[in-house]
């Protein structure tokens, strides 16, 4: 006998956590089956909805930094993910995502984009961003100092407010390197510096006195402070408690304390990941990693079943309707071979090339068509096959494995995630619910 | 007439470098030119076998001979660049018998040291070899780092007082009538060292004798003097595996043939090569046929390369020369020989000679034998030493394996920079500073960086090539951003930047032919990371117009600012805009 469910959502990234959570929040039966990591361990915890639009112009330069992105998601083309669930469900997604993450992330006030510092100097648009960033915005005019450390190569604060400055910004940026109190290997790892500020461990300071981990970072920064009302640090303060190691900066300092985001691994894409997972468990929906669906069955045209490998033991999995959210290139929803472009489950129709060195452009930055790889949804988000029907009655796709966007170049990655799980969630629950209704029905007529 | 050098040498790569050494350490003044960074032709592009000899020793015994003669010099002088790895000749069931016959007749004849192993023991040395291979012929080929080996030449020649200068072009021989006295150079701008010229200026050299070591360019050189070298450029595609699948150099034992070896390097394997001739050594297609068919064919002696993940492929251009008259049809029939070309007594045109064709293997005989020329010719007495002095980094291997115990060497990547820095290791590892890894996949630490910085300034091509930083599996995705945090604040922030877009996007050039699979997904993160992360693609500080940042959000509590300049603005603008004094 297999499991059964009513909705079944394939992929734990954020695309898949958000169809779960809204199939749920119209009253499904959800489970939900992942494989490894999600992407969020590499992205850096930002929401975009949309920062530049694709040009036609002949240079290839793309249009932006756009100020609303909502009024410019009329001006991508048909084929764009956002097209298919409209404005206005992109606008229901973002608030159904502001219910889940509560007050740890900012920017719901205003349909304007914020420009948030990168780890490299520059800046970049985004929708939504964590409340440990919020200090740091690039159209606040305080001055600010940035503070790297010797031992994380990541960042390098002086350079970064130099390029800050070369990018035009409002404010003064000033930065130093010091040594993290506390930090013995020179290859720590970032969640090492994290835990050492929220268990604000006891370390060792300069004069051989012994403070902990919190008071002795702040005052080595507090020498260097010339007047700066907020300071930057890369993204490790605090893996569990990060309110609270920054709240205890800030009220040695005296000033407002960020987090600039960083690569991977980082923590505020974990955080989220955290926050993503314990709406989980208070829907009620079923989790399970480090299980892939490896197989499925035909019935009709329908998924009758999937097969999802534990160990070894296949074990069948039923539901009434099916999400597909296995992330693009990075996450494993698409992979490639010499020859050709799949996706690996259910052989879904992806569109390429058929010469594999079509798939990308020759400049590192130039239009490639890998970034837009993924499978192509009719109006509820069922992938087509090559002729434009729908693969299957009951599959619905979400987030990255869908095809026809360069969330990359875009800036748009996590807002596509968030709003085609959250459509591809409702249309599940509602056809689940249809079919409940009907089967309720044969049991007792009336 | 006083010139402004004794011997000027043309081409950095392994000849020229090898030649600047030699002429330096007899006492001679040498200035070397490059048109880009050493190794940039044909030695930064080769497959990195330290050949014994095995592969010409049916074909061309005097090529066999003269590299098993140098195989044994460079383990001597350049221990740090050579990585003993053995060699197998392996012959599968429709290779022929006879000619496995001949090619172990041809190695005993040229002095080459063979053993024959049964099918059996060759997997015992290489357990991923096919099951069906019958016998192989174990001689002593190695691997070879050829940047390392090129770079420690060219800084051994400095040492001993030569000018070596980088990015500096020829554009025009000097000649005055039947003489050769010089060279016209344009000076690159750009980052790095090449700033100590300024940007886009020339500079005429002149000097007593010049040498024209550059390789498969060399026709375009000798026709600036309406001289006639008859270059026959021929490319070899070589593919980058993202592991190492055998540690010991993999040859088909069967006579010539495309996709016949396999090299492991450091810690990948490489896959080569193809042979066809082409027109222009700096334009020429790489085809997806040449990648499939290293895959392919290898494939056939160890079938795991099948299915293993390639993290780039590049190709190179062979400087095979051909004596006039010639006019042999396939490029893979055209001699390994060297040929030392005076042009004084071909042409009769004074002040110049031309060295072509040869191999990275035998770069140090052939540069001897041009600097016994070149010394004849200037009526200069000194013998070469370039076969007993131990080459930088070399001088005392016993002193860096001792190093290795000191520095308590359990940790790969200290091992491996060890390796890489052979007995130079104390003098650039030994720092109080902290010294984090920069590259992880290559364990390059923050105090090898900082010494090849020293050496090639803001160029991180140059760095890359001194120690290998971004030429491992992630091919720069995560690195080349820390990479070029490391020149600051030694250099400003508009160079750094600059510098680090001129090696993103010269990684990126070199992937394009593993871009499926495994790759593919890697490229799409780095793509991702750089783009999305870090916004390099639109970055304003890279573009005209000034962004206007009021325009965009400054949080929720920053309420409308009563600064005088907000007037003139829209009331969206005065919302978003932050305040100065909160
Ligand atoms: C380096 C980087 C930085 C980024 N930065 C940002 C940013 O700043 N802002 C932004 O908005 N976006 C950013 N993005 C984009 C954004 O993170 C992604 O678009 C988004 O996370 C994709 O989410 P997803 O849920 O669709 O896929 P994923 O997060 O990839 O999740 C897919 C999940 O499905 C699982 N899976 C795959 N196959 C199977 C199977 N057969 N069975 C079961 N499970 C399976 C995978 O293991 C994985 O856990 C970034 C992306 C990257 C790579
Ligand atoms: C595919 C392939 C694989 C190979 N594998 C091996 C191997 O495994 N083992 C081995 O021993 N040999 C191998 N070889 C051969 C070996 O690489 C070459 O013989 C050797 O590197 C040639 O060195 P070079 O210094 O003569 O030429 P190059 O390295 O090409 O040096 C010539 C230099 O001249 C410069 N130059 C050109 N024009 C100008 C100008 N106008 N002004 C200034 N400078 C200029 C170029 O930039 C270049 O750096 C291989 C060759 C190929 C093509």
């Amino acid at each position: 006998m297999a499991i059964e469910d009513d909705v079944l959502v394939i992929g734990g990234g954020i695309a898949g956590a958000t169809a779960a959570l809204s199939a749920a929040d119209e009253g499904a039966d959800v489970r939900l089956v992942t494989h490894k990591e999600s992407t969020l361990r590499n992205a850096s915890g930002l929401i975009d909805v949309l920062g530049y639009l694709p040009s036609d112009d002949a240079d290839g330069a793309s249009e932006g930094p756009l100020v609303d992105p909502f009024a410019a998601i009329p001006d991508l083309p048909e084929t764009h993910p956002y097209r298919t669930v409209g404005v206005e469900a992109v606008r229901e997604a973002l608030a159904f995502f502001d219910g889940i993450v509560g007050d740890a992330y900012l920017g719901a006030h205003t349909d304007d984009n914020a420009l948030v510092p990168t780890h490299g100097g520059s800046i970049k648009p985004t929708a939504r961003y964590p409340r440990s960033s919020a200090a740091g915005l690039a159209s606040d005019r305080r001055d600010a100092l940035l503070v790297g450390f010797e031992t994380l190569p990541t960042f390098e604060g002086p350079l970064a407010a130099a390029h800050l400055e070369a990018a035009g910004v409002p404010f003064q940026a000033r930065g130093v390197t010091l040594s993290f109190p506390g930090i013995v290997r020179d290859d720590a790892k970032v969640t090492r510096y994290a835990h050492l500020l929220d268990r604000d461990e006891t370390v060792s300071t300069a004069t051989g006195a012994e403070t902990g981990a919190r008071e002795a970072l702040a005052a080595a920064v507090e020498a260097h402070l010339e007047g700066e009302k907020r300071v930057g640090f890369p993204a490790v303060l605090g893996d569990e408690g990060p309110d609270e190691v920054r709240a205890a900066l800030e009220a040695h300092l005296g000033v407002d304390v960020f987090e600039v985001p960083m690569g991977p691994p980082s923590l505020p894409g974990l955080r989220l990941e955290d926050r993503l997972y314990a709406a989980l468990e208070t829907a009620g929906v079923e989790v399970r990693s480090g299980v892939p669906v490896v197989d499925y069955e035909r019935d009709d045209g329908r998924i009758d079943r999937v097969v999802v490998d534990r160990n070894g033991a296949e074990i069948p999995h039923r539901a009434d309707q099916y999400v597909l959210a296995t992330g693009g290139l990075v996450g494993k929803g698409v992979e490639s071979n010499r020859e050709r472009v799949i996706e690996p489950i259910f052989d879904c129709h992806v569109p390429h090339a058929t010469d594999r060195y079509d798939w990308f452009s020759e400049d590192a930055f130039g239009e490639h068509p890998f970034a837009r790889f993924g499978v192509v949804p009719d109006g509820e988000l069922r992938p087509r096959d090559g002729s434009g029907n729908a693969e299957f009655q009951n599959l619905r796709a979400a987030g990255a494995v869908l095809g026809g966007y360069d969330y990359a170049a875009e800036k748009s990655g996590a807002g596509v995630s968030i709003a085609t799980g959250y459509v591809a969630g409702r249309h599940a629950a509602a056809r689940a619910t249809d079919a409940r209704l009907a089967t309720n029905d044969e049991v007792t007529p009336q | 007439m006083a010139r402004d050098t004794e011997v000027l040498v043309l081409g950095g790569g392994s000849t020229g470098c090898g030649i600047a050494r030699d002429l330096a350490m007899r006492g001679l003044e040498v200035t070397l030119v490059e048109r880009g960074n050493l190794t940039e032709g044909t030695t930064g592009r080769m497959h990195g076998l330290l050949h014994s000899g095995g592969r010409y020793a049916v074909s061309d015994r005097a090529s066999a001979r003269e590299c098993i003669e140098e195989n044994r010099v460079l383990r001597e002088i350049a221990g740090h660049c050579v990585e003993e790895t053995g060699g197998l000749f392996v012959k599968r069931p429709e290779d022929s018998d006879d000619y496995f016959r001949k090619k172990l007749e041809g190695c005993r004849d040229c002095d080459i040291p063979a053993r024959v192993l049964s099918g059996r023991e060759a997997r015992e040395v290489e357990p991923y070899l096919a099951k069906d291979v019958e016998r192989a012929i174990e001689v002593p080929d190695g691997a070879v780092d050829p940047f390392r080996l090129c770079v420690a030449n060219a800084v051994d020649a400095e040492r001993h007082g030569a000018r070596i200068e980088t990015h500096a072009e020829v554009i025009d021989l000097l000649r005055e009538g039947d003489d050769v006295y010089g060279v016209e150079v344009r000076h690159d701008s750009g980052p790095g060292k090449r700033t100590h010229r300024a940007p886009g200026t020339t500079e005429e050299i002149t000097a007593d004798y010049v040498v024209n070591a550059t390789g498969a360019w060399a026709g375009q050189i000798g026709a600036m003097a309406d001289l006639e070298i008859e270059v026959r450029p021929s490319k070899g595609v070589m593919t980058i595996m993202n592991v190492r699948q055998v540690d010991t150099v993999v040859n088909r034992c069967r006579p010539k043939g495309d996709a016949d070896i396999v090299v492991p390097h450091e810690t990948t394997a490489i896959l080569g090569t193809t042979d066809e001739e082409v027109e222009d050594p700096d334009d020429y297609p790489e085809e997806q046929w040449e990648v499939d068919q290293m895959i392919d064919t290898l494939a056939e002696l160890v079938p795991i390369l099948e299915e293993a993940r390639t993290i780039r492929s590049f190709w190179g251009v062979r400087p095979l020369y051909e004596p006039p008259g010639t006019g042999t049809q396939d490029p893979t029939d055209i001699t390994r020989d060297f040929f030392l070309l005076d042009h004084d007594e071909r042409d009769g045109v004074a002040g110049i000679a031309s060295i072509v064709g040869g191999k990275f293997t035998t770069y140090r005989a052939m540069a001897e034998e041009i600097a016994d020329h070149v010394c004849a010719e200037l009526g200069v007495d000194a013998r070469c030493r370039t076969a007993d002095e131990a080459l930088p980094g070399s001088e005392n291997l016993a002193d860096l394996e001792n190093a290795m115990d000191d520095f308590g060497l359990r940790s790969p990547i200290a091992r491996r920079s060890k390796q890489r820095l052979g007995s130079r290791s104390r003098e650039v590892l030994e720092t109080d500073e902290p010294n984090p890894v920069i590259c992880a996949c290559e364990g390059v630490t923050r105090a090898e960086m900082q010494d090849a910085i020293e050496q090639s300034g803001s160029d991180l091509n140059a760095v890359r090539i001194r120690t290998r930083a971004s030429m491992g599996n992630c091919q720069g995705g995560f690195c080349t951003q820390e990479m070029a945090h490391e020149l600051h604040p030694e250099y400003d922030e508009p160079t750094v930047r600059d510098a680090l877009d001129e090696l993103y996007q010269e990684r990126w050039k070199g992937q394009r032919h593993a871009l499926w699979g495994e790759q593919l997904s890697q490229a799409m993160l780095s793509y991702a990371l750089h783009a999305t992360t870090l916004n390099r693609d639109s970055d304003p500080a890279g573009r005209d117009g000034d962004l206007e940042y009021g325009a965009f959000d400054a949080g929720p509590d920053a309420g409308p600012d009563a600064d005088a300049d907000a007037t003139d603005r829209t009331p969206l603008d005065r919302r978003a805009d932050g305040g100065e004094d909160r």
